[in-house]
């Protein structure tokens, strides 16, 4: 018998497959994991303590550096939580551009997931292609936002201003080009020996575990769990829109994989559904006390500048209590809980991360696999770890 | 508004089993918080999740009420599953006996979430597997998220560049 012993192996916290700041101390008998410890926190920023201090509005450009791969659900789970907050009616254009670039989002995050999750199990290609395509929708990021990941586009109460001309050909042209894209990657993994020998049968969690370990969003459907946000609890006008929820049977990587994939057709259908019904209208509330004057006012009348003054300056008061306001982010299930005092500040503002919640489960996926499994299983779980510290 | 927070299933529920536990009962913008005794909080969380399926534990963390007695709040979110609604559940801690019991024997997704409150608050749960710090390292003094600790750390003047 040769001689065993088990050893102890630090990955990260700078290493590629780690998507981030993630460091994991694993113990290993020879190639089989016996225990994961994660250690998480190298990008605390400290966002929940920093929203204390600031006005309602001036935590939005906070959330979009949680998740900086879907920054858009950020600003949209907190707009949401804010208006429930003050029970303030959004107006129906803004409600539908808003879905629109919460799904283009979602098929930006998943093409990240896709490009990484691939690159780790060593697909290059689908990495190269992933990122490029990814580009159409920062670009239109870029021209809506004028920022390619912190947007900071959505305001309470609507949005900060009107979508740019040209936005509607742009967003069609994406969802004419886009499924033959999927349908690109599909054809370089879907039946891919090397990915299925990879993925089929990894990080395997039933739906009972998943439930008992909060895994939500694509990673919990891949568990055979139908349960979404989006279709279950809607917000954000999303009952106008027929979409499928996808779910796997095997609860392992590979259909978490395929997962995913459905998601990003099915968000594909759900951005033509609100193009097509994307009417003029106006995009921010008509609530003052609240909501941002209109550019236009804000430069050419002493009143208009005033008002956007006091706003920017002063917040808005919140009337006395608590909610909380879930959203189907790519991830998972994004939460935001406020408690508010009354005052223009929140009195606690705590995120509810879909990533920290899912790498908890990591453990569970991995124990008795081999350390190769370990790095599709971080894969799979799509962990983002701006939102994991916060 | 009263009514309907007495309507929702799981506070007729817990006011048939548990009606000693309950403190409060509160309804705002559609959501049902229950404010409970913590000494009865795994039990009722365990009744919650057996017999009226809130079967994910959403999420767990804290408030702090500084010069309130008592001090911190631990807030549950749950949600169910198969019947796709949430309810609140909150227990009272004082900073005296600042413990609660863990309810990760309940479910497995309170093992973080605890972990991240006892880092960030300095709330202890009695029985948890594993209370290590998490997002702060090991040998942190204080509880980042309390409300006594400074904004800009410990042992630094405060920012004085802005006025909000």
């Amino acid at each position: 018998m040769a001689n065993t012993e088990i050893m102890t192996l630090n990955m990260g916290p700078q290493h590629p497959s780690t998507h981030g700041v993630l460091r994991l101390v694993v113990e290993l008998d020879g190639e089989v994991i016996q225990s994961i410890t994660p250690h998480i926190g190298y990008l605390h920023r400290g966002v929940e303590k920093l929203s204390e201090y600031r006005t309602y509005h001036q935590t939005i450009p906070l959330t979009d550096r949680l998740d900086y791969l879907a920054p858009m659900h950020n600003n949209l789970g907190y707009v949401l939580a804010v208006e429930k907050l003050l029970d303030l009616e959004v107006p129906e254009r803004a409600q539908t551009v808003r879905v629109i670039m919460a799904e283009l989002t979602r098929i930006m995050s998943h093409l990240v997931w896709l490009a990484c999750h691939a690159l780790d199990i060593g697909a290059m290609t689908v990495f190269i292609y992933a990122f490029r395509e990814r580009e159409a929708i920062m670009n239109i990021y870029e021209k809506i936002s004028g920022a390619r990941m912190t947007t900071n586009y959505f305001r309470v109460g609507g949005l900060s201003k009107d979508v740019y001309d040209g936005f509607e050909a742009d967003v069609r042209k994406i969802i004419d080009t886009f499924p033959s894209y999927f349908d690109q990657y599909e054809g370089l993994l879907t039946k891919n020996t090397i990915w299925l020998q990879r993925t089929v049968g990894n990080g395997v969690i039933s739906a009972e575990d998943a439930i008992d370990f909060g895994i939500t969003g694509p990673a919990l459907r891949g568990s055979g769990v139908d349960w979404d946000l989006r279709r279950d609890n809607p917000y954000s006008g999303y009952e106008k829109y027929t979409f499928t929820v996808p779910t796997g049977k095997n609860c392992d990587t590979y259909d978490r994989y395929k997962v995913r994939f459905i998601e990003m057709r099915e968000a594909v259908k759900i951005v033509r559904q609100a193009l097509d019904s994307l009417k003029p209208g106006p995009v921010i509330a008509d609530a003052p006390q609240v909501c941002y004057p209109p550019k236009e006012a804000v430069y050419n009348t002493i009143e208009g500048l005033i008002h956007h003054f006091k706003i920017a300056s002063e917040g808005f008061p919140v009337p006395e209590g608590e909610v909380y306001q879930g959203v189907e982010n790519p991830k998972g299930e994004l939460g935001y809980y406020i408690v508010s005092d009354g005052s223009a500040k929140p009195y606690r503002m705590r995120i509810r991360p879909p990533s920290f919640v899912n790498l908890g489960a990591m453990e569970k996926m991995c124990k008795g696999a081999m350390i190769a499994d370990l790095i599709a299983v971080i894969g799979t779980l799509d962990i983002v770890l701006g939102e994991i510290d916060r | 508004m009263a009514d309907m927070a007495e309507n929702n299933r799981a506070v007729v529920k817990l006011r048939e089993k548990y009606a000693a536990s309950i403190l409060d009962v509160k309804e705002f913008r559609g959501e049902v918080t229950v404010t409970v005794k913590k000494e009865d909080i795994v039990a009722l969380c365990r009744f919650l999740k057996t017999e009226l399926s809130y079967n994910l534990l959403t999420d767990v963390t804290a408030v702090d009420y500084l010069g309130q007695e008592p001090r911190f709040l631990v807030v549950y979110n749950l949600y169910s599953i198969p019947n796709k609604d949430r309810l609140r559940v909150k227990a009272p801690v004082s900073e005296a006996d600042c413990a609660i019991d863990t309810v990760s024997v309940v479910w497995q997704t309170a093992n973080w979430l605890e972990r991240e409150a006892y880092d960030l608050f300095g709330i202890v749960f009695r029985n948890h597997p594993d209370l290590r710090r998490i997002m702060m390292t090991d040998d942190w003094v204080g509880h980042p998220l309390r409300k006594d600790y400074p904004l800009q750390g410990p042992g630094r003047e405060p920012y004085k560049g802005r006025l909000s």
